[in-house]
């Protein structure tokens, strides 16, 4: 694997297959009656959260927290994006300080890549999302929530997600989720259809490794896991699509048209749900719907990330944790 | 005054000659060897000689684009070092923008501006003038007091920003006739851009940055284009950026519109594939484009539809630019390194000779702004405005070495061919083997 983890793209399929195996171990710890391994004891990992994300620093905090990190939470709120030193400031203070990771959210896209990539700082960079760009860790407890429900627990281990169908749904043009799905499920050998009303389909989409769809019903049929992204309300006033009915009517998924899956597909949001807009309560709520696992998922996912950018490169919880090495440095 | 000797320069990449320039006109010029000291009452010691074989001798190159920041953003660059930096160029005349702090709106602005020009002494100062006051493109400058002030301005830009409404434009076009003026529109259609960073296309779609399409440029061009032809007056486009702009303007001139375009350096060498590496330094407006783009704006340049090269020469200070993407200003410096591009571009790829680098970067934009005195012909009795060119050289860019205040180059560490050796402003050196004077 790289040192740091910016894009979906950044990672091959033996990387990707590796953080997902490494996962299900980091899963079973959540198991265990003390929820707590060694492994990255003495590191400490800064939380750098330029924009609100309440539910992603959560996850990221309680994998630190599970693997014996410090953790330092910092946030950025409401910083100037006029004038961009307070990245580059704050990068350099978490330098003086000897932070050994950093993961960044960001109103900006590119801005973790800069972080990696300008010196400013040496530590690892882990993408938390950056604007419309990636969120690569977002992507990975996906990939991992489709792997448990589409090939099995313990069957998936050392597998990829090769021939499933997922389709994604919604605002394609400004979701980071989206992008970094695209890249990794393709990586792990999916075919991926998105599903959106043309003025949320970006020009230039040609080149993503993706089918695209205006229509949803003739792809529903066709669907391993459908993944609802999540419509801002701020779209709504922009000429994105006319009314919040319109966009129900044509890309909402309700109980008639989850009908129309395979019986053995799931549905998958990101959270949080719009619900009544994007999904109704009856899918939502149904037991084909993942949104818990995927939270779940997601501390798993993160420990796995951190594990493998600062612990090492061996399955964790068989290696002995205090095993650290030299890598580290 | 004294007499210089430029002894076998290959005038406009031609033939071999010699050129003496008595004062600040050109007093001779003659086949290599064939001007006679004595017969001009000459001692030798009277004569400073310049051996230029081998160099390319061009009228001074003018810039009808350049922002000096002076008044206003002194930390980025000030007539004097913005002038320093044209004059390393091989530049002895640039047009200054209008968008300083304060706006260059009035007639007092302007006369500042061309005051500090005078005084800088490394190349003359043409300010340009805001067409709408504050730039805020509601209520047209006081256009005609511009023109009677000491700058006498005839080029008028809201450049940084687009006059989109139609009516102003309308009315800007038909005012400016009186006296002679040209619009100079910074085609940016508003809406269409809103949150841009950088090239609507397959590089922004995968980078998440909001997309500048380039039908913002172009619907904006056929706009004022038909605007120009409706009242019968001229109009000027900055910096095209897209194939389909150069479709435009192609078509306006067949149809007989007095319009007149420009084209940077970096649009004619850089691509929107370089924004991968995130780095502001390619962040620039308008954006950088695809290869496709690239190829239609040199052959247009090459066939006449874009009749000049401007840099919008956009200096910023380091923290401007070490930053986030979005966060970080949009331009870059390009005095310094413009003609090396151009030969880069356009020279070496056979689509210009260095007789078509003169009419594109000296005679043509003199013109277009009307300025006496810059872009005439390399003959007796001309004002010696001139620059020497050692074309083979090759290097690798230093922005340590530029002259400019900021360096925002996005050609640091990229070798580019060519050296400005020596440059003339009406006869005194004000750069001399390849250092400022
Ligand atoms: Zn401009």
């Amino acid at each position: 694997m790289k040192r740091h983890l910016i894009s979906a793209a950044d990672l091959t399929r033996d990387d990707a297959v590796l953080i997902l195996d490494t996962a299900e171990e980091m899963a079973r710890v959540a198991d265990r009656p003390i929820k707590k391994l060694p492994t990255l004891r003495g590191l400490t990992i800064c939380n750098l959260f330029f924009e609100d994300s309440t539910r992603t620093r959560i996850s990221f905090e309680a994998a630190e927290k599970r693997l014996s990190a410090d953790v330092i939470n910092f946030a950025a709120k409401g910083s100037s994006v006029s004038k961009g030193e307070s990245l580059k400031d704050t990068a350099q203070t978490l330098e003086a300080m000897g932070v050994d990771a950093v993961v960044i959210r960001h109103h900006a896209s590119g801005a973790p890549y800069r972080l990696a990539t300008s010196g400013w700082i040496d530590a690892p960079v882990i993408n938390a999302g950056d604007g419309t760009h990636e969120h690569p860790t977002q992507a990975l407890l996906d990939a991992f929530t489709m792997r448990r429900r589409l090939v099995g627990r313990d069957a998936g281990l050392g597998k990829d997600l090769n021939g499933r169908r997922i389709t994604l749904v919604g605002d394609v043009l400004h979701s980071r989720v989206a992008r970094s799905n695209v890249q990794l499920l393709h990586t792990l050998g999916a075919e991926v259809t998105l599903v959106a009303p043309p003025t949320l389909v970006p020009v230039g989409v040609e080149n993503w490794p993706c089918e695209i769809s205006y229509g949803l019903d003739e792809v529903l049929p066709k669907s391993d896991a459908v993944m609802m992204l999540r419509v801002q309300r701020e779209r709504m006033n922009a000429a994105f699509f006319p009314t919040e009915r319109e966009y129900s009517r044509r890309y909402g998924l309700d109980a008639a048209r989850m009908a129309k899956m395979p019986e053995h597909a799931i549905v998958m949001h990101p959270g949080p749900m719009v619900r009544g807009m994007e999904i109704t309560a009856e899918v939502a709520d149904s037991d084909r719907c993942t949104v818990v696992e995927q939270v779940a998922n997601g501390v798993s996912i993160r420990m796995a990330v951190l594990y493998l950018l600062l612990g090492g490169s061996e399955p964790a919880v068989t290696t002995p944790a205090a095993a650290r090495t030299e890598e580290n440095k | 005054m004294s007499k210089i000797l430029i002894r076998g320069a290959k005038v406009l990449g031609g033939e071999a000659q010699d050129v003496l320039i008595d004062g600040e006109t050109i007093a001779a010029t003659a086949r290599q060897g064939e001007i006679d000291l004595s017969g001009l009452n000459l001692s030798a010691e009277d004569v400073t000689v310049i051996e230029a074989e081998g160099q390319v001798l061009l009228p001074g190159l003018v810039d009808l684009h350049t922002h000096l920041r002076e008044p206003g953003r002194e930390d980025s660059e000030t007539v004097l070092t913005g002038t320093r930096a044209a004059a390393s160029g091989g530049y002895t005349a640039v047009f200054a923008m209008a968008n300083t702090f304060p706006v260059a709106d009035t007639a007092g602005v302007v006369e500042q501006v061309w005051r500090l020009g005078k005084e800088s002494g490394y190349c003359d100062v043409q300010p340009i003038g805001a067409v709408t006051v504050g730039l805020e493109g509601k209520k047209l400058s006081e256009l005609g007091a511009m023109h009677e002030s000491a700058a006498r301005v005839t080029v008028f830009s809201d450049d940084g920003k687009c006059v989109d409404d139609a009516v102003i434009m309308r009315r800007a076009l038909e005012y400016v006739k009186a006296f002679g003026g040209v619009v100079a529109q910074h085609a940016q259609e508003p809406r269409l851009t809103e949150g841009a960073q950088m090239n609507e296309g397959v590089v922004s779609a995968e980078l998440g940055l909001g997309g500048w399409p380039a039908v913002a440029e172009e619907s904006i061009i056929a706009r004022d284009v038909l605007l120009a032809e409706h009242v019968g007056s001229r109009v000027h486009i900055c910096h095209l950026s897209t194939a389909g702009s150069v479709e435009i303007v192609r078509w306006a001139k067949s149809r007989g519109i007095d319009v007149t375009a420009e084209v940077t350096p970096h649009h004619l060498l850089l691509t929107d594939e370089l924004v991968r590496s995130y780095d502001p330094v390619y962040k620039v407006n308008p954006p950088l484009r695809t290869e496709r783009d690239v190829m239609a704006l040199r052959e247009a340049l090459a066939d006449g539809t874009i009749d000049i090269v401007a840099t919008d020469h956009a200096p910023h200070p380091h923290e401007d630019k070490d930053c986030e993407w979005a966060a970080a200003a949009m331009g870059m410096v390009g005095l310094e390194t413009a003609l090396s591009v151009v030969q880069q571009t356009m020279v070496e790829t056979g689509l210009l000779d260095w007789a078509g680098v003169a009419e594109r970067m000296s005679h043509a934009p003199a013109r277009i702004g009307s300025l006496a005195g810059h872009g005439r012909p390399v003959s007796a009795g001309e004002p010696a405005n001139l620059t020497l060119v050692e074309t083979s050289y090759r290097g690798v860019v230093d922005p340590a070495h530029f002259a400019s205040r900021s360096r925002n180059t996005p050609y640091e560490g990229r070798e580019l061919p060519g050296r400005v050796t020596h440059t003339f402003l009406r006869g005194r050196a004000t750069v001399v083997d390849g250092k400022l004077a």
